[in-house]
């Protein structure tokens, strides 16, 4: 492990749409005042957002915990929400158990975590169905 | 051309933000949040009928020059504290979202 390593911890409230986003752009905030690059920060602002907004509107809300090192970002999002019964279902473009009334706010196109998969250098996702999900995205930091 | 150009020319109404950033990325279009996160250029403006406070958040993350809610959809409370707290330029036109890429094509000259 790093020395110079920082931690950030952040309560994600389940259902509140008004407030959906806000530890994505708090992270946002905070890479920029570390000076990374413009890509750095859109791949990790697009990947944490997509996450958080899962755990909003899939799981009732979770936390994250953001570490950062001299080599990478890693973000870690833990809920006690139903799980995904099968992820790989849930990682194609499309796929979306969105309710009506999410899909009304914009949400449900099923891209979220291909997102994810596209915009981090590495995500997992550990799940059980009736006990919660952590995915886990890290980005590199270019050298 | 700037933001605050572009409305000016058309007599789009600035709804939110001082529309100084350049708009370098294009015009995009589309209404579905995960989509336009994904695929939406940066320095993009970005045109929707999604006047609400999860599509300012995209705004901001996804980094667009400039939001134009178009149709004249509303745009409430929470939206704006949104587009505050994100630094986001919002317009609003009446026109459609296709007439409104259009004009906006014509005046960005874009083909
Ligand atoms: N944290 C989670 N807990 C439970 N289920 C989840 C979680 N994250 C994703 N899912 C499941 O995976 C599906 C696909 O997720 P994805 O983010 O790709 O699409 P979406 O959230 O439905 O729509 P979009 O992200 O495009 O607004 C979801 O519809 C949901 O069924
Ligand atoms: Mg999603």
């Amino acid at each position: 492990m790093s020395s110079n390593s920082l931690h950030y911890h952040y309560v994600v409230p389940g259902d509140d749409f008004t407030q959906a986003g806000k530890a994505s752009s708090a992270v946002k905030q905070i890479l920029k005042q570390l000076g990374f690059n413009p890509q750095t920060i859109r791949k990790m602002s697009i990947s944490l957002y997509e996450g958080e907004i899962n755990m909003v509107i899939h799981a009732g809300g979770g936390e994250i915990d953001v570490d950062i090192d001299d080599e990478k970002i890693t973000a870690v999002l833990t809920d006690r929400g139903p799980g995904i019964e099968d992820v790989e279902l849930a990682m194609q473009d499309g796929w979306s158990t969105a309710s009506e009334q999410v899909r009304g706010l914009g949400f449900g196109a099923g891209m979220g975590l291909p997102n994810m998969k596209k915009y981090s250098d590495e995500l997992k996702i550990d799940t059980e169905v009736g006990k919660g999900t952590t995915v886990t995205i890290v980005v590199k930091l270019a050298s | 051309m700037k933001v605050k150009e572009i409305a000016e020319k058309l007599g789009w109404q600035i709804i939110y933000g001082d529309g100084e950033r350049e708009i370098e990325g294009g015009i995009y279009c589309c209404d579905l949040l995960s989509i336009v996160m994904g695929r939406a250029p940066s320095d993009s403006l970005w045109i929707t009928v999604m006047g609400n406070v999860n599509a300012m958040a995209v705004a901001a993350l996804a980094d667009v020059a400039g939001v134009v809610v178009a149709e004249g959809m509303p745009f409430d409370e929470d939206a704006l504290a949104g587009a505050s707290k994100g630094s986001v330029t919002v317009l609003r036109t009446d026109q459609p979202v296709f007439a409104a890429a259009l004009s906006a094509a014509k005046v960005l000259g874009l083909k």
